[in-house]
């Protein structure tokens, strides 16, 4: 059981040319800059771009081929835009119930009140819907789509149009829903770190043709990934939230690679998240430094070490419970230390973002 | 009442008759192809939107006279409707109604266009992907949300056909109970030199346009077209 897609598209200066499959479980993310296709492919798959001589496959249901297609309201899916998408003569309840109540009773998997309790929107029913900020309507948005009880759900820049505020509240609903709702998902976007945080698998998109699909893990372990090319390397680790310490810490990760996080309140403990270290916050040193003020330092195994790059080399290794960790050295720092795979190092963190 | 004899009612009644007739019917026949206007992609619109406006740059007469050769006994559809046993529409209420209709398609097209451009094609498919089958996004999501539109459109092809007289001079002529719609009969009595009778009617038209008008701009200052 796969969505597989196969569409070719000419179009003014814009052409799409792709031949995928996606395999239906958890969140695949297109990702490339605008104009690379992405939206495009998304609307494809969605029916909403009815391109001739494209197919469309979802499992064993053929969605689009040669003259057969079926149409966006039969194949159950459920869509999230970029923009403020909610029906504005209807309140939120009727936004919310609009799908609910055409989807037949024997497929509906979820009801109003798990929708609202999950996405935190329970006090905003009865809401006309120009009184919500950008944050609640795209939260009603997903709630809506959720409760039609899709088989999947595209998601097109659903933070796009969010400041970094309102994004930072919507992530964690977005993550949970990921999770909880059991409904493979295909997330659009062009921002890294929502990948980084959401995605299982990534595609990366570029001139409208797919330039490769692999697990994020992969992803990440490419220092030339086009993931990092706005922002540089970054490491991706996976870990357990402790409680707070008496020095204002909380612990992640397990006891062999611990670090401590700063200035987390929000989060319960004993949550599975994902942090993101970036490669230049990452030092090396040969013996562990005591007397520093970084707090973070872990003993890793270098594993690889790139070929320098406008004067930079990116060392990956491996920590003690066998997570990839980036680290930006100089070519000259390589030499001095005499660092080559096999070494195993302290790395010396100075920033961890938590992406929840 | 008023003043008005049972001409004058008959006319009254003939012309509303016409205006309600044309009213629904332009609602059913603009509304596909203002959707069209406002979200195809073909290269034929520009010259449907053309066509459509068509009525309101040419004279009267030009519509008429070809709506008269084309709907009379030897025309096009006149002479298909003969050889079938059914009357050519020439100086009939049929052939006025086809003519009112042509000739206010540009009043009912033009807003509802407005309207669906307005609207854009978002919350249509957001319907779909809730499941919404076509009727039912019509229904339930595009009506509701462009009814202004339609109020205007309505508003001013009824208005407006009520106006018509030169294609229905052309082609209806002047029989009472038939043809003889108010624009004409006021027509009739201007030429019988009975100037009371004119005016009255007159009078009232004013009255009536002015009132239409009055209500379709304070519709769309208040509301625009689109959020209505």
């Amino acid at each position: 059981m796969t969505l597989s897609v196969r569409a070719r598209l000419q179009r003014e200066a814009f052409t799409l040319d792709v031949d995928i499959e996606l395999p239906p479980v958890g969140v695949t993310s297109l990702f490339g800059r605008s104009g690379c296709g992405k939206t495009t492919l998304l609307r494809i798959i969605a029916g909403l771009e009815r391109v001739r001589g494209a197919e469309v496959r979802f499992g064993s249901q053929v969605w689009q081929q040669r003259r057969h297609f079926v149409p966006l309201h039969r194949r159950r899916i459920g869509l999230v835009f970029q923009e403020h998408s909610l029906l504005q003569h209807l309140s939120v309840r009727g936004n919310l119930l609009y799908g609910y109540k055409r989807t037949p009773k024997e497929l509906r998997r979820l009801h109003l009140r798990e929708a609202t309790d999950m996405l935190g929107i329970g006090e905003l029913l009865d809401r006309p819907i120009d009184h919500l900020s950008g944050g609640q309507r795209q939260r009603v948005s997903l709630g809506r789509a959720l409760l039609t009880s899709p088989q999947l759900l595209l998601l097109d820049e659903p933070m796009a149009a969010l400041d970094s505020q309102t994004k930072r509240e919507i992530m964690p609903f977005l993550s949970r829903m990921a999770s909880e709702a059991g409904v493979p998902i295909v997330l659009v976007t062009h921002a890294p770190d929502e990948v980084e945080r959401l995605a299982d698998r990534v595609v990366f998109m570029r001139d409208g043709r797919v330039e490769c699909s692999e697990p994020l893990r992969q992803a990440l372990a490419r220092p030339d990934s086009p993931l990092f090319a706005d922002d540089g390397a970054a490491s991706v680790l996976e870990g357990v939230l402790g409680p707070l310490n008496e020095h204002g810490l909380r612990p992640f990760g397990v006891e062999s690679a611990r670090l401590w996080l700063p200035n987390v309140d929000s989060v319960p403990s004993g949550q599975r998240l994902r942090v993101r270290i970036h490669a230049r916050d990452v030092s090396l040193a040969l013996d562990d430094p005591r007397r520093i003020s970084i707090q973070n330092h872990l003993r890793v195994t270098i594993e690889r070490i790139g070929s320098p790059r406008a004067g930079r080399s990116v060392v990956a290794t491996r920590t003690a419970d066998q997570q990839l960790l980036l680290a930006e050295v100089t070519p000259w720092a390589v030499e001095k230390l005499g660092l080559e795979p096999g070494m195993e190092p302290y790395a010396l963190i100075k920033s961890v973002a938590l992406m929840g | 009442m008023l003043g008005l004899g049972p001409a004058d009612w008959q006319a009254i009644e003939l012309t509303f008759k016409l205006c309600l007739y044309t009213t629904i019917i332009l609602l059913i026949l603009a509304t596909p192809v203002a959707w069209w206007l406002a979200n195809g992609r073909s290269a034929a619109r520009v010259a449907v939107q053309a066509v459509v406006a068509l009525p309101l740059v040419l004279p009267p007469t030009v519509l008429g006279f070809y709506l008269l050769i084309v709907l009379g006994p030897r025309g096009f559809v006149g002479g298909t409707l003969e050889s079938i046993g059914l009357h050519h529409l020439a100086f009939t209420f049929e052939g006025i109604l086809v003519a009112s209709v042509l000739s206010s398609m540009p009043f009912a097209v033009q807003p509802l266009t407005e309207a669906f451009n307005n609207l854009g094609r978002r919350p249509v498919e957001v319907a779909s992907s809730l499941g919404a089958g076509l009727w039912d996004r019509f229904f339930t999501v595009i009506l509701p949300l462009t009814r202004g539109g339609f109020v205007v459109a309505a508003t001013l092809t009824f208005a407006h056909t009520v106006g018509e007289f030169g294609v229905i001079l052309m082609l209806g002529g002047s029989i009472p109970g038939e043809t003889k719609v108010l624009s004409v009969l006021i027509y009739d009595h201007a030429e019988a030199m009975n100037y009371e009778a004119a005016h009255r009617l007159s009078l009232m038209l004013v009255i009536f346009a002015f009132l239409t008008l009055f209500v379709v701009y304070s519709i769309t200052r208040r509301f625009g077209v689109a959020k209505l």
